[in-house]
């Protein structure tokens, strides 16, 4: 059976070229930059290269990236790294009820010790207003973290907007940019944005590679103590084969972003066209204008479980939203901050997201066996 | 190509990068996800962790994957600290660790724990005694390495972990980054609670390390968010580093117990020519210390970065002390803490041997060395 994975959002395939450019850092030049020989200055070099690029793709200086393990300890540095840096100027934070869990746990911790973090909610489609962020600073607000684009839901927030509106506040401005960069063009400069995480193995790079973008005047201690790399505020032997994919991930997800967008917007559409014209129930969940590549759906009258079982059994691969819940499916923290603990749509919920590899044929065979399977499942 | 700077990370072998190659590309799946491609991520990262398990002689989920040596170090010491802060304050370490275990320690020292840094004494060790000596009753943490990264020095850890038998309520991590398929060491009968181990310094790839936490001992997680790693390191898996890294294990040991004996018959053919250089004094202690490092110093003030410039004219690579401080000037911890004199710490050489390194070598990089002590001799003359 071909197997077709719509479930890019959870992690998706290293794109071919990416692994191509890491294995020269594996077999020649495998060099550990601090090392004063040739072979470190190589892979120095590579580094080097990567962090201009990674650098330029959001309108940075190269020395405002970091290199991490990924997205969660960007996160984490982010959170953690500021407020402890920081925590003369003020113990209070500001997100939101759908950050991914790296954010929500790294704040969970921080309240244990001893700071005040506010939790706005988001309306129906799964937007923050600006109004609220501005309801909720305080004279004592050191950071206010919000993402780029909702995992679960593909909703954008008003990234400009908020940052507009911080420009005046002592407070920082974290973005987790994780499922939104290299699908959407950002720039922190023109965003206003302080810091801002990015993971590789969301972009079609390597895992446990990401970056973290850090505002020159941003005081930020390191989660990682120990030797001199990058500037000291992250300390351990690059991963040069790693960073040198994710630079990779990132020139090729540059070039192709416009691309992508109309691909996926097709790809969209085709899928939800199928599921109006099969009569079967369904509601589209987020909003028209979030990231192309995800598509939540509600199809009331059946249960997650039920439908992932029975998709995996048709070979499609999908997700009930954050595959990042290790393991079990609780109800998505997203879904409840929009519809309420007693929606229905909480339960019946599935999150299809399209990446490398897709093709038009595979979205429409995915729908008509989706649609196959709703019908099964509500006898109808 | 003589590469003598395997402590500094090691070249990985073929089958690994063909594992990472293979896992990277069809297995790409998040171990987290319910599907078919996310369920065999799942297995194979299950299979790593019992294969490495096995190899450790330790159970499968007393294995916590890391990004790497320096998170695995942050990790255990900040985790016990910040986990075991009600039950003392006091944490015992050596003068000799590797920064990623001493500078998480200053860090602590700031946050109000108070941190006993043991001396070592002229063969860069310390004693069980000393540990001894040094725990209160509000001990919580020992940390002290295995093998150390600058001389090689081997420590006392199988009588460290005995005395600590005694003091249920301190906490025994080594930092076995060195030592791993170099060294043996039986963590359950060294009684070790923690330890440290990084796949680049045994021929895996870097971005994937390994803390094993002994079942009973609970900390306070660096990383929050998905929960992966049994709640103790959340981030998705770096699956295909890890597959690669049980492989790297499983290989290098399986060296260990084929060339052993031939890597010491190395290190001492290199310790013999050495010896018999006049302008180099070498530091590495003759007796408990690995099989694969030596360090000395270059007599007459020569400038050690110039003389690892020389060498790698001649496609011979060495290193000045440890890699993470070859960059700046400093005088090395290690030595200065072992008493040789400021100036004999600042002109540190390590030469660090793999399973790949050959008797055939020596002569040749011996001759380079000559060559490059004779050239700067001249410039300082
Ligand atoms: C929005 C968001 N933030 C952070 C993360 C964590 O990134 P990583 O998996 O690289 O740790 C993820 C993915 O799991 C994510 O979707
Ligand atoms: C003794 C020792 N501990 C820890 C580390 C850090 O490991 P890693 O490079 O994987 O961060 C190293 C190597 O740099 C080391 O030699």
């Amino acid at each position: 059976m071909d197997r077709i994975y719509l479930d890019h959002a959870a992690t998706s395939p290293v794109h071919p070229d990416v692994v191509e450019r890491m294995i020269p850092f594996m077999t020649e030049v495998f060099g550990n930059p601090s090392s004063i020989h040739y072979f470190g200055r190589q892979s120095r070099h590579a580094v080097d290269e990567a962090r201009a690029l990674v650098a330029k793709s959001i309108g940075a200086k190269e020395t405002e990236v970091i290199f991490t393990s990924g997205g969660t300890e960007a996160d984490n540095m982010a959170l953690i790294g500021t407020a402890m840096a920081n925590r003369d100027r003020g113990r209070h934070i500001i997100t939101t009820a759908i950050e991914h869990h790296a954010v929500l746990r790294a704040c969970q911790y921080l309240e244990k010790q001893g700071f005040d973090v506010t939790y706005l909610p988001v309306d129906e489609h799964g937007k923050v207003s600006p109004a609220d962020v501005k309801a909720a600073l305080r004279d004592d607000t050191i950071l206010v973290s919000i993402m780029f684009a909702n995992n679960e839901v593909g909703v954008l927030q008003p990234i400009r907007e908020i940052g507009e509106l911080l420009k005046e506040h002592q407070a920082y401005f974290h973005t987790d940019a994780v499922q939104a960069y290299g699908l959407v063009p950002m720039d922190v400069n023109e965003h206003h944005i302080d810091l801002l995480s990015v993971s590789g193995h969301k972009i079609n790079g390597p895992k446990g590679i990401g970056a973290l973008y850090a505002r020159e005047t941003v005081k930020l201690s390191p989660l990682f103590y120990g030797g001199e790399q990058e500037r000291k505020r992250r300390a351990g032997t690059e991963n040069v084969a790693g960073i040198a994919g994710l630079a990779k991930a990132v020139e090729i997800a540059q070039e192709t972003m416009k691309q992508k967008q109309e691909e996926y917007r097709l790809l969209r559409e085709t899928m939800l066209s199928i599921f109006a014209e099969s009569g079967i129930d369904f509601a589209v969940n987020g909003s028209e204008d979030g990231l192309p590549h995800i598509v939540n759906v509600a199809f009331p009258g059946t249960n997650v479980e039920s439908m992932l079982v029975n998709l995996d059994l048709a070979g499609i691969a999908a997700s009930s939203g954050s595959a990042c819940t290790a393991g079990s499916i609780d109800p998505s923290h997203v879904l409840v901050a929009m519809f309420g603990k007693e929606s229905e749509r909480i339960r019946s919920s599935i999150r299809f997201s399209f990446g490398l590899g897709n093709t038009k044929e595979q979205i429409e065979r995915a729908a008509t066996e989706t649609v196959k399977i709703v019908k099964r499942l509500t006898n109808k | 190509m003589i590469y003598l700077d395997n402590s500094a990370t090691t070249k990985p072998f073929p089958e690994v990068i063909d594992s990472f190659v293979t896992v990277a590309t069809k297995y790409f799946g998040n171990p987290s996800s319910l599907h078919e491609l996310g369920m065999k991520s799942e297995r194979l990262l299950t299979q790593a962790r019992e294969q490495i398990a096995a190899a450790l002689k330790v159970k499968p989920s007393e294995i916590v994957f890391t990004s790497g040596g320096t998170e695995a170090n942050n990790f255990a010491i900040k985790g016990v600290a910040f986990q075991y802060r009600h039950r003392g304050k006091h944490i015992i370490t050596t003068a000799i660790e590797h920064p990623s275990v001493s500078e998480p320690c200053q860090q602590l020292e700031q946050l109000g724990f108070e941190v006993t840094y043991l001396p070592v004494n002229e063969h860069g060790m310390v004693t069980a005694e000393q540990v001894k000596k040094a725990l209160r009753e509000d001990t919580i943490l020992v940390s002290v390495m295995h093998v150390n990264n600058e001389v090689g020095a081997i420590q006392p850890v199988e009588e460290i972990g005995a005395l600590l038998a005694h003091y249920p309520k301190t906490i025994f991590h080594v930092d076995r980054v060195q030592g791993i398929s170099k060294v043996p060491l039986d963590m359950k009968k060294a009684r070790i609670d923690l330890c440290t181990m990084s796949a680049h310094k045994f021929h895996g790839l870097r971005g994937a390390g390994i803390l094993y936490v002994r079942q009973g001992i609970r900390l306070s997680p660096l990383l929050a968010g998905g929960g992966q790693e049994m709640q103790l390191r959340s981030g998705t898996e770096n699956v295909p580093a890890i597959v690669a890294m049980a492989k790297a294990l499983r290989i290098a040991l399986e060296k260990y117990d084929k060339q052993i004996d031939y890597l010491h018959e190395v290190k001492q053919a290199w310790l013999n020519e050495l010896k018999a250089i006049p302008e180099i004094q070498i530091n590495t202690p003759v007796e408990h210390s690995a099989p694969h490092i030596i360090n000395f110093s270059l007599k007459h003030g020569m400038k050690p970065e110039v003389f690892v410039h020389e060498l790698a004219k001649s496609d011979i690579f060495v290193s000045t002390t440890s890699a993470c401080s070859s960059k700046k000037k400093a005088p090395s911890k290690t030595l200065l803490a072992m008493g040789v004199g400021e100036e004999r710490a600042e002109s540190g050489i390590r030469i660090s041997l793999s399973f790949e390194n050959t008797l055939e070598e020596i002569p040749i990089a011996v001759a380079a060395m000559k060559k490059a002590i004779e050239k700067l001799s001249e410039v300082t003359r």
